[in-house]
């Protein structure tokens, strides 16, 4: 099995498309998105369009924070609406029954052979935790191995690329990997793999990120894939959300 | 697991005789395993199966060291490695199939060390940099260099074996962990490793050192420490001089040695690459004080170091090939006729440029003369001549470089070919970057054949800089009038 995992896409179609297309190229045969399909970006509609397509065909989908709010938008007149709310309101009205249907039926996490899938953290998902440490990492995978499952797992949520691996000692230890290349992950050692986001990338590069799964292999790649930013930055503005948005894209921060 | 016999089947491969049985290790000389109709698939090239031994009661690090060994040879290139061939399932049952290589081990030159030329020596030295800087430039470093991993093919190469304790950049390191220990044998392990870095290249540098200073002198440059604060002593201490144990040991050779020793990462060769260079062409080594004293560094010299050296702790390093892309070695190739001051001036000035940005960039600066130059005059005392003159042509002409802290060498090549001539020399030095005149060397011929700088840019594997001249110099005045 070869699995795509693309996480935190944030309605981000231009994004998606190109991730999607480069995974094709690799020989990807199973499909997982971690969450966060929209919020922030301009195409909600199209991408879970995109997305129901693949879940038809048997791809794995779970739900993420910025999906259940925009099931559920805070109050308009709420007077500490944040950005990401507002977004979440325009979302909301854009979002079909057969959308929200979709949304609302995402389970939370999902385990298979090995695997544990999730938006957040293992460690009370449903709290969306940012794995973002060592530390956090470790309460993670510590989490997941209590409930039997793992010891992989696949994460979401912070916007960045990153390897949590156990080595001989007995804490889990950072690790930066090198885009495009295959780095070892065999079944017995655990780790905590935070994916990336396509649809917007946080590391000051605005290259969508995935990363792929290889089971036979044993092996894992983290992938950066251009595409084109300036057209989902326009599409932004163009349905007047905020330039913030935008300005994200442009500057990948 | 215990020893197998002969005829023994694993996944597809026919044990045969066991070549070792270490204490971590087994190792087989294994053969395709016969098909169904009873034939033999032939080999490439002959085989060994390494199995680790395992047993209920074996500590985690070797199995750990097993599987750090087997994803680093399995993406390991070049021919100074083992070729990979197959691995089994670590949790199921661990081996790991590569290519069996006839060769000797370094001990073995260290068992005959009483008869070994300085030259030979050299020869080892040069083989094992350059193996080790192959590795480097793959983003691996060996980090357990020693004479039983060393093996000399019969033609003077190097293949370096157990990469169980090595470290590749671009992968999660399995050894490394919180608690910094010092990974190694504590008779190679460079300073650096003994507070917890790995992934310095320059700890391959001072293992090749090592091995250097005992085939030289038969003596261990730090003798067998079994403590950790013997350990720590070559974190201040500088090992006795070479010539100390023997005096007819020339003084560039112990330049080099203790070189490669110096405690601190920053004073080593900056790149196995440099090692090799030096090691290749002793009469370019700048002999210091080092490379002449027959004593050992005084007492407070070294009780200064120790003072310093009780608050060194671990340091992240940088990625290998990231730390020695810092200290390339530039080769400038400089013509000898036909060639305008303007040329020899644009030259210079790119040199200069690259040399500028790169503090730790060593400089080749190569001519090369046509053979019947030197052989249709009279014999040696000719050829001796005609060499001389070359050699103080090119320091003339790197006179007014700034070349202060850049190592610096000048060589005449003697060839018919000029562009093979340079391609070979860059390609034998590691050479990662060579500076040429764009229209120098046969200019005349350009639109007939490919010429010397466009053979050189195309068939070169560094980087190949082609230097336009600046205005000629006598054209200069018409600009200004």
């Amino acid at each position: 099995m070869k699995l795509a995992l693309i996480s935190d896409i944030h309605a981000n179609l231009q994004a998606l498309q190109a991730c999607l297309t480069h995974a094709r190229q690799q020989g990807v045969d199973q499909w997982a998105f971690l969450g966060d399909l929209v919020g922030y970006g301009a195409d909600p509609t199209a991408v879970l369009d995109e997305v129901m397509d693949l879940a038809a065909q048997g791809a794995w989908v779970l739900r993420g924070n910025h999906d259940e709010m925009a099931l559920h938008p805070p109050g308009a007149s709420n007077a500490e609406a944040t950005l990401g709310s507002q977004g979440a309101q325009w979302t909301h009205g854009q979002l079909t029954a057969g959308h929200r249907a979709f949304l609302t039926d995402l389970p939370l996490t999902l385990s298979q052979d090995g695997l544990l899938l999730v938006h957040a953290s293992a460690d009370r998902p449903d709290t969306w935790r940012y794995v973002d440490g060592e530390s956090a990492a470790g309460r993670c995978l510590d989490q997941a191995l209590a409930q039997q499952q793992g010891p992989h797992v696949l994460v979401g949520h912070v916007h960045h690329q990153a390897l949590y691996y156990r080595g001989t000692g007995r804490h889990l230890m950072k690790f930066d990997p090198t885009p495009g290349l295959p780095m070892p992950t065999p079944v017995h050692r655990p780790m905590v793999a935070s994916v990336g986001s396509c649809g917007q990338p946080r590391d000051g590069s605005p290259r969508a990120m995935y990363a792929i799964y290889d089971r036979r292999a044993q092996k894992m790649v983290f992938h950066r894939v251009p595409y084109n930013h300036l057209d989902a930055a326009a599409a932004i503005r163009r349905a007047g959300l905020p330039e913030f948005f935008a300005q994200r894209l442009e500057l990948g921060r | 697991m215990k020893l197998l016999n002969p005829g023994h089947l694993i996944d597809g491969f026919e044990v045969q005789a066991c070549l070792h049985a270490g204490g971590m290790a087994h190792i087989y000389q294994v053969v395709y395993a016969p098909s169904e109709d009873g034939t033999h698939r032939a080999a490439e090239f002959p085989m060994a199966m390494k199995i680790p031994r395992m047993t209920a009661g074996d500590g985690a690090e070797n199995i750990v060291s097993f599987e750090v060994e087997l994803q680093i040879l399995s993406v390991l290139k070049g021919p100074h490695v083992p070729r990979f061939v197959a691995a089994g399932d670590l949790s199921r049952l661990p081996y790991l199939v590569m290519e069996y290589v006839e060769a000797q081990t370094l001990q073995h030159w260290l068992d005959r060390r009483q008869t070994l030329a300085v030259s030979e020596m050299a020869a080892l030295g040069a083989a094992m940099a350059r193996a080790a800087h192959s590795l480097h430039q793959q983003n691996v470093c060996h980090l357990d260099l020693k004479p039983a991993n060393v093996l000399i093919r019969a033609d003077g190469s190097a293949v370096l074996l157990d990469f169980g304790l090595s470290c590749h950049a671009q992968f999660p390191d399995l050894l490394a962990e919180e608690l910094r220990k010092a990974v190694g044998s504590p008779v190679w392990i460079s300073p650096e490793q003994v507070v917890g870095v790995r992934g310095d290249p320059r700890s391959d540098v001072f293992a090749i050192g090592v091995m250097l200073y005992e085939l030289a002198t038969g003596e261990l440059p730090f003798g067998e420490p079994a403590t950790a604060a013997g350990l720590r002593q070559r974190l201040w201490m500088d090992p006795p001089p070479l010539r100390k144990h023997r005096p007819d040991l020339p003084e560039w050779l112990q330049e080099v040695v203790l070189r490669c020793l110096a405690p601190v990462a920053a004073d080593r060769y900056p790149s196995a690459a440099h090692l090799a260079f030096d090691l290749t062409h002793p009469s370019q080594v700048k002999v210091t004080e080092r490379g002449r004293q027959t004593e050992g560094t005084g007492f407070w010299t070294h009780f200064k170091r120790w003072v310093r050296a009780s608050g060194m702790a671990y340091r992240p390093s940088p990625v290998p090939v990231q730390q020695i892309e810092q200290v390339p070695i530039i080769m400038v190739a400089v013509p000898h006729h036909d060639v305008s001051d303007a040329t020899l001036y644009s030259l210079r000035e790119a040199v200069a440029r690259s040399l500028g940005i790169r503090p730790g960039a060593r400089l080749a600066c190569v001519t090369v003369i046509s053979p019947n130059l030197t052989s249709s005059t009279e014999a040696d005392k000719g050829e001796t001549q005609v060499h001389r003159w070359h050699l103080s042509r090119l320091q003339q002409w790197a006179q007014p470089l700034d070349l202060g802290g850049h190592q610096t060498s000048f060589h005449v090549l003697e060839s018919g070919d000029v562009a093979q001539a340079l391609l070979r020399y860059a390609e034998g030095n590691h050479v990662n970057m060579v500076i040429l005149g764009a229209a120098t060397h046969g200019v005349q011929m350009q639109r007939v054949v490919a010429t010397v700088p466009i053979k050189v840019a195309m068939e070169a594997s560094c980087t190949v800089i082609l230097v336009k001249q600046s205005l000629p110099f006598e054209r200069l005045a018409e600009v200004a009038a």
